[in-house]
């Protein structure tokens, strides 16, 4: 099939300042592509150029099949949502859901109908007659986006939607727009900050920073396989650990060797990688270092930690030690008799470890 | 805060507490007193106006400045509505009326949808300049008005409207164009530009945009203009005097003309009530709309 949002070699300048250097991203219909990034890393930005509210400084866009990059934005078929939601203040919510089509010219009757449609379908039909002003935020964020669906486009593209709703709403709010993207099978755009956000919600996760694409890939791939340092301590909470570290080739495997906080040193054997420069940052997830006797398998290897904080949160404990000079948390389950102060027995998953390169931040395995 | 306060006025003197209410009590006395001593100091002279325009001349003539009119009688009035004399003709303030109300309403209609449009733009469709241009019309607000009398003139002279009232509209639009355009612009800058941006997407244009999005938010702000542009032309004189002739000429120059009349005796009571006629319509225009001009001035942000 043919991508339906097809963005090749895209620049974007202020002045003598790049925003955005060449960006490649392409999606299929129906996919749900989530730019996340931190602020300031130009994704609002790309965003705004996809709508065509900003213009491309080079490189080309194609919605469609259909080359868009000097297309308006009310010519590319596109509904966008925004952070503030952007309500029309002086127009009823029904004024507001239908303004676009009457900008279009379409027959009052559709009109009445698909607004009708949109409002049982997003369950605000009793505020149709208010004001913007007389709405809660969680219902102005039901009316913007039946503002976007009442226009059935090819592409939606979400700004930021969910940032200026409360952590309870933000969570149902989540679910239920990706509950309309499995019932509409539409395709989406969707910027956030927030990468449990992005984890929850793509199908497709391009990573930022700075204007420039770290990795594009599915959340599963993102949160195993990240590209670089910046990938790998941006997505997932609590943060990988990245743990300096020094290899040796050991036959087939790998020996690597983590200096403790007294001064002596761990080392795990890893029987996967090999060809590893000398000074390494491991990675390894909170989750991929758990209580000795908890974790099995071939690649599992344990060593002794001085446990030096633990925290309960409920569902897990986690507990903190000080390995290769950094604090390194381990999720261990909730009944653990880990105390702080006290040697444990940690087992690490070397089969989920990422190694990446400490001048470049690069990738190795 | 109560439990920590009651346990001071049980161990003080009682009477303490109440000598202080009592201070508070005369302060509060002092006070109003002085607001109405000022205020009665400034509606004086309106007063004195009033009063001095329902007596005859004879009354004014023997009678105190500040007592009461023996006998109300609105001659005085009608004569200077339509029977007084500026220089030769004889047809009271009526013309010169008309005149003005003929002038500043296109001039106050047009200024302020020039500035709303100004401000539009410069606010909502960041162009480059854009700021260069908004400051040089900042400027123009503080370009006194004498400087520009003989360029105007001759502008006028050249747009063959030299003497005539759209010749007055041109002059006060131009100079009215600054302010209203920052009033509209500091009034459109606080909507936040994804409005602009989701009709946009929406597929409305520049004047869609205005029209069903801007327009209908800005009944304030456009209070505030009408009533500022609408006191400014009104009470214009200088302009007035100098691009008008003879049957052009606005209220402003024509109350002056018959005030400085030196022919036959000095008819106070003529006076007063032509200067209270002239200055009616900016005191109407206040009254019905000030309400909205306070909330206009003091309104910030648009929330929705």
């Amino acid at each position: 099939m043919a991508p339906i949002l097809d963005i090749k070699n895209l620049y974007k300048n202020y002045g003598a300042v790049e925003i955005l250097k060449d960006i490649n991203v392409a999606i299929e219909p129906g996919d749900f592509l989530v730019l996340v990034g931190p602020s300031g890393c130009g994704k609002s930005t790309l965003l705004n150029c996809i709508a065509g509210l900003e213009p491309i400084t080079s490189g080309t866009l194609s919605i469609g099949g259909q080359d868009m990059t000097h297309v308006s934005p009310k010519d590319r078929d596109i509904a966008m949502v925004f952070q503030s939601y952007a309500l029309y203040p002086t127009m009823s919510v029904a004024k507001n859901i239908t303004f676009g089509m009457k900008v279009r010219g379409v027959d009052a009757a559709t009109q009445e109908r698909k607004l009708k449609e949109v409002a049982s379908q997003l369950q605000i039909e009793q505020l149709l007659h208010r004001r913007p002003g007389q709405l809660s935020g969680g219902q102005r964020q039901r009316v913007a986006m039946g503002r976007a669906l009442v226009r059935d486009p090819k592409l939606f593209l979400f700004d930021e939607p969910l940032s200026n709703l409360d952590a309870k709403l933000r969570v149902e709010m989540r679910s239920e727009i990706k509950k309309l993207h499995q019932n509409l099978g539409a395709t989406m755009v969707y910027v956030t900050h927030d990468q449990i956000e992005a984890m929850t919600l793509a199908t497709k996760i391009v990573v930022l920073k700075g204007g420039v694409v770290q990795q594009i890939g599915t959340p599963a791939e993102i949160y195993n396989n990240p590209a670089n340092l910046f990938v790998a301590d941006f997505m997932g909470s609590p943060a990988m650990n990245l743990i300096p570290a020094k290899t040796r080739q050991n036959g087939s495997g790998t020996e690597v060797e983590i200096s403790r906080g007294d001064g002596s040193a761990i080392v795990l054997k890893d029987s996967h990688s090999r060809d590893l420069p000398e000074d390494v940052i491991l990675g390894l997830r909170p989750e991929d270092i758990a209580e000795a006797g908890f974790r099995a398998g071939q690649d599992v290897q344990q060593a002794q930690c001085m446990i030096e904080m633990v925290e309960p949160a409920g569902a897990d404990t986690f507990v903190v030690s000080e390995l290769g000079g950094k604090q390194v948390t381990a999720r261990l389950h909730a009944e653990t008799s880990a105390r702080a102060g006290a040697m444990l027995d940690l087992a690490f998953d070397l089969g989920k470890v990422s190694y990446f390169a400490p001048g470049t931040g690069e990738r190795l395995n | 805060m109560t439990d920590f306060t009651q346990p001071h006025t049980q161990a003080g003197a009682p009477s303490a507490a109440k000598g202080i209410n009592w201070t508070h009590l005369a302060l509060r006395w002092l006070l109003f007193t002085l607001l109405g001593l000022f205020a009665l100091f400034y509606l004086m002279p309106l007063f004195v106006m009033v009063t001095t325009s329902l007596k005859s001349l004879d009354e004014i003539r023997t009678g105190s400045l500040i007592a009461l009119p023996r006998e109300v009688t609105f001659d005085a009035w009608r004569t200077a509505w339509s029977g007084t004399c500026t220089g030769v003709q004889c047809e009271g303030l009526r013309p010169y009326f008309w005149n003005s109300v003929i002038m500043t309403v296109p001039a106050v209609i047009l200024a302020t949808m020039l500035g709303a449009m100004n401000g539009y733009v410069i606010a909502q469709w960041r162009f480059k300049g854009a700021n260069l241009i908004f400051s040089l019309m900042l400027f123009g607000c503080f370009i006194p008005f004498q400087v520009v009398l003989l360029p105007m003139a001759r502008m006028l002279g050249i747009m063959g409207l030299a003497g005539s009232i759209p010749g007055l509209i041109v002059v006060h639009v131009i100079y009215g164009i600054g302010f209203t355009t920052l009033f509209f612009r500091n009034y459109y800058v606080t909507i936040p530009a994804e409005l602009t941006k989701a009709a946009k997407v929406d597929g409305a244009g520049f004047f869609r945009i205005f029209w069903s999005i801007f327009l209908p938010l800005s009944l304030p702000i456009v209070v505030v203009t009408v009533i500022w542009q609408f006191t400014n032309i009104w009470n214009d004189f200088l302009f007035g005097v100098s691009f008008s002739q003879a049957g052009t000429q606005p209220v402003t120059v024509a109350l002056n003309n018959i005030v400085n009349s030196t022919t036959g005796v000095k008819e106070y009571n003529v006076d007063m009530a032509a200067a209270i006629i002239a200055a009616l319509p900016t005191l109407l225009v206040y009254v019905v709309a000030g309400k909205y001009f306070i909330r206009g001035l003091t309104a910030g942000s648009v929330k929705g």
